[in-house]
């Protein structure tokens, strides 16, 4: 029997239990600041997450996942703006619209491999970027304000500060637990496997681009979720949400906590926007900074904060 | 004879100028451990990417199991029970020697769009990869990672992936590579067990082992099968005594 008990699983917990007091932190401190800094952290965390479902366990390097954070923000803005309010018609409109541009993108872009791959979706997202500069009914270059967050019938305020936290953080729980299901079902057994060895999954009889398609679809469409929550949380989207420079910052926060390891992503963000946070108090260059940083955990922490911590673990 | 379980009939491939496979015939009957011998450049693995589906053939045609799959990809012809063992060793590096096992199992067990439950404790899929673990001898090497296997066991987890697939017809391309001499003697004592079971055909560098296995033998030189017959008739050919040259010594003392 495993011990479940050692510094990374420890670690792990004590974030998990520190995102959900943080709430009650902010009320005692009455620092209002760090719940607004940890709902932008926990949206870009479920985004990281999905992103993560394709380039860590399906070996998938999307550069064009920030298209999914806009289709999602623009389903719930646009909708806003033409006077559906609900969240129950806003949402399902935006994971469908995700699942959509994520089945045609995949099922395009998976004829191809490796920098082709990174290529063709970075094309795709640049795309997008470049149709939602053009949506001037929708403000264009400008982006457009959101007047009212989704509704959902008094179930509840999104408007709330802490009930609108605690959505983002359900969220990205359950996204992180549906992918761990996913990861170790038979579907995922399949698409690691193809990730490994294409080759020899096509030998025993796999259709490899089929079962690839279909985790694209999931991440997009996870991803499209973070897009609305994200809507939601600035009240406002523009296309500058889903430039390039957004899905780089994305696969940056995958690769900082950890590619293929299920909390990984989540660390990941955390330990990405504090740092943006913190230097960019000091100096307006905190990418000077934050450069040489990424580079040192590609060099020396194979397999990032996540795999230092594994390390830690074994002694 | 009985009707042929793997039919080839005039298969022709081209790279640039040169015909790797030439107007290639051949027959399988069920039952038989069928050589492919050649020198180097004889177009054997050529031969076994087109049967395998990894390669299309310029024209001609592949019978298996009374069906035509010339044009099929490799993952439906796995379906349709043509397994292969790989020259080079292919498989999921960093997983188990039992996952890779049961993976193959998986894939001939209805589709794996199952999202849900935990495959790995999924008791049929570690029960059957268990059991192909342990014909091969490798029961004890379940949970070692396949980077962390020797060359040998690698070879011998190639052919447990094969098995588990519940093959009609086993192509082997050289499943000997790189083997010592009491590997090679452990692969020829496992494959004397397979062929009891399982049709088999098998592309082989070493003579010794495939006088000792075979029924049939076909031999291609350029990409033609210049003979084909049970091993006494192959030894005391002249053709192919030519063909092999300095290598003739090599058909003519052993078997």
């Amino acid at each position: 029997m495993k011990s479940y008990i050692n510094a990374r699983n420890v670690i792990v917990a004590l974030v998990a239990l520190g995102l959900t007091l943080l709430p009650a932190y902010s009320a005692l401190t009455g620092n209002i600041f760090i719940l607004t800094l940890f709902t932008r952290i926990v949206i870009f965390a479920l985004a990281a997450a999905s992103l993560n479902l394709i380039m860590g366990y399906g070996g998938m390097m999307s550069f064009g996942h920030a298209a999914y954070l806009g289709i999602g923000g623009y389903a719930v803005g646009v909708l806003a703006h033409e006077g559906i309010g609900s969240g129950f018609i806003q949402w399902p409109v935006a994971l469908a619209l995700s699942a959509l541009y994520a089945l045609v993108i995949g099922a395009l872009s998976l004829r191809t491999r490796g920098v082709y791959f990174i290529m063709i979706t970075l094309a795709f997202a640049q795309m997008a970027y470049y149709i939602a500069s053009g949506l001037s009914r929708y403000g264009g270059d400008d982006g457009l304000t959101i007047y009212k967050r989704s509704t959902f019938g008094g179930l509840i305020d999104l408007s709330n500060r802490v009930q609108f936290y605690y959505l983002c953080l359900a969220c990205l729980f359950g996204g992180v637990y549906l992918i761990w299901r996913i990861v170790n079902s038979r579907f995922g057994m399949v698409v690691q496997g193809v990730r490994s060895n294409e080759q020899r999954m096509q030998a025993i009889g796999f259709h490899a681009n089929r079962y690839r398609l279909v985790c694209f679809v999931i991440s997009g469409t996870i991803c499209g979720l973070a897009g609305a929550l994200l809507a939601n949380n600035t009240d406002f989207i523009s296309p500058a949400g889903m430039y390039w420079t957004r899905s780089g910052e994305l696969m940056v926060m995958v690769v900082f906590g950890g590619m293929g390891s299920l909390f990984g992503p989540v660390l990941g963000t955390i330990v990405f926007l504090l740092l943006e946070e913190v230097l960019s108090q000091f100096t307006e260059y905190w990418a000077l900074i934050m450069g040489p940083l990424l580079l040192l955990i590609v060099l020396f922490a194979r397999g990032g904060i996540m795999g230092l911590l594994g390390r830690l673990s074994r002694g | 004879m009985a009707d042929p379980l793997l039919r080839v009939e005039n298969l022709v491939r081209s790279f640039g100028g040169i015909k790797a496979t030439d107007n290639l015939s051949l027959d399988v009957v069920p039952g038989e451990l069928h050589a492919i011998i050649g020198p180097n450049g004889a177009g054997k693995t050529t031969l076994i990417s087109q049967l395998t589906g990894q390669l299309m053939p310029n024209s001609g045609t592949i019978h298996f199991a009374g069906r035509e799959i010339t044009r099929l990809p490799p993952y439906q012809r796995s379906r349709l029970g043509l397994a292969r063992s790989f020259q080079i060793t292919c498989l999921l590096p960093d997983f188990t020697a039992a996952d890779n096992v049961a993976l193959a199992a998986q894939a001939h067990d209805g589709h794996s769009f199952r999202f849900w439950g935990s495959a790995r404790k999924e008791r049929h899929l570690r029960d059957a990869a268990q059991a192909a673990l342990a014909r091969v001898g490798l029961a004890r090497r379940a949970d070692v990672l396949v980077s962390e296997l020797s060359h040998g066991e690698q070879r011998e987890l190639e052919l447990a992936v094969a098995l588990a697939t519940k093959p009609q017809l086993l192509l082997l391309d050289e499943p000997m590579a790189g083997l010592g001499v009491t590997e090679s003697a452990r692969m020829v004592a496992l494959l004397k067990e397979l062929r009891k079971e399982v049709t088999i055909v098998l592309v082989e560098h070493d003579m010794e082992a495939v006088f000792a296995l075979a029924d049939r033998i076909t031999v291609l030189v350029y990409g033609r099968v210049i003979a084909s017959g049970d091993p006494d008739a192959i030894r005391n050919n002249e053709e192919v005594k030519r063909a092999y040259l300095g290598d003739q010594h090599v058909v003519a003392s052993h078997g």
